[in-house]
């Protein structure tokens, strides 16, 4: 299996190390740079979930559907 | 020994989704997803050894394969529905998610097409001729 349990961890840090940043940017004033620090956070952890769905999806056709 | 760490990977994993949905909830939910993910990619393991056993049985027995593979086909399609409906379901979109699932249940039904077809054959050839 190409990713680990560890994987759950480093979303749970990204999600609040970015809350973090998000609240810090927001006291500073920079609003918009507090949306785009949350927009790459999540496309960082999207990729991460679609790259294991894409794993899964692999799999579930191999052992499933004889493709 | 595996299930011991799945649960437990799963209270895990649901202590962090409650942290972090006071904070971000999409995060909470790409965490509820991915953690899902991973249990089921952990199973597909499993179910891969039981169908492998299955499949040597049938081959031993003479079942022609489109039967063993039909079922093997609607159960992928029972398990690839099912699991989106749920995420579907975490996010909060209980109307997409029943459309997911009556999506899986037409493809199923799709695939029984065949199964199907030969049953009614097989039943008109057991009528009397002519009755």
């Amino acid at each position: 299996m190409g990713i680990d349990v560890s994987a759950i961890f480093q979303i749970a840090g990204i999600g609040i190390i970015i809350a973090m940043i998000h609240t810090v940017l927001k006291q500073m004033g920079k609003e918009d740079m507090a949306h785009w620090v949350t927009l790459i956070g999540f496309v960082v952890v999207l990729f991460m979930v679609v790259r294991l769905l894409n794993d899964l999806f692999r799999e579930i056709k191999a052992i499933f559907l004889f493709q | 020994m595996d299930i011991i760490q799945l649960v437990g990977l799963g209270l895990v994993a649901a202590v962090l989704i409650l942290v972090i949905r006071e904070q971000k909830p999409l995060f909470a939910f790409l965490l509820a997803a991915f953690t899902g993910l991973y249990v089921f990619l952990a199973l597909a393991g499993k179910i891969g050894e039981v169908i492998a056993m299955l499949q040597r049985l049938a081959d031993r027995s003479g079942i022609p394969g489109i039967y063993l593979e039909t079922v093997l086909k609607i159960i992928g399609i029972a398990y690839i529905a099912e699991f989106g409906a749920q995420i579907v379901r975490d996010a909060g979109q209980e109307s997409v998610a029943s459309k997911i699932e009556t999506a899986g249940k037409v493809f199923i039904l799709v695939m029984a097409i065949p199964i199907i077809g030969v049953i009614i054959e097989t039943v008109i050839g057991m009528l009397p001729e002519g009755g």
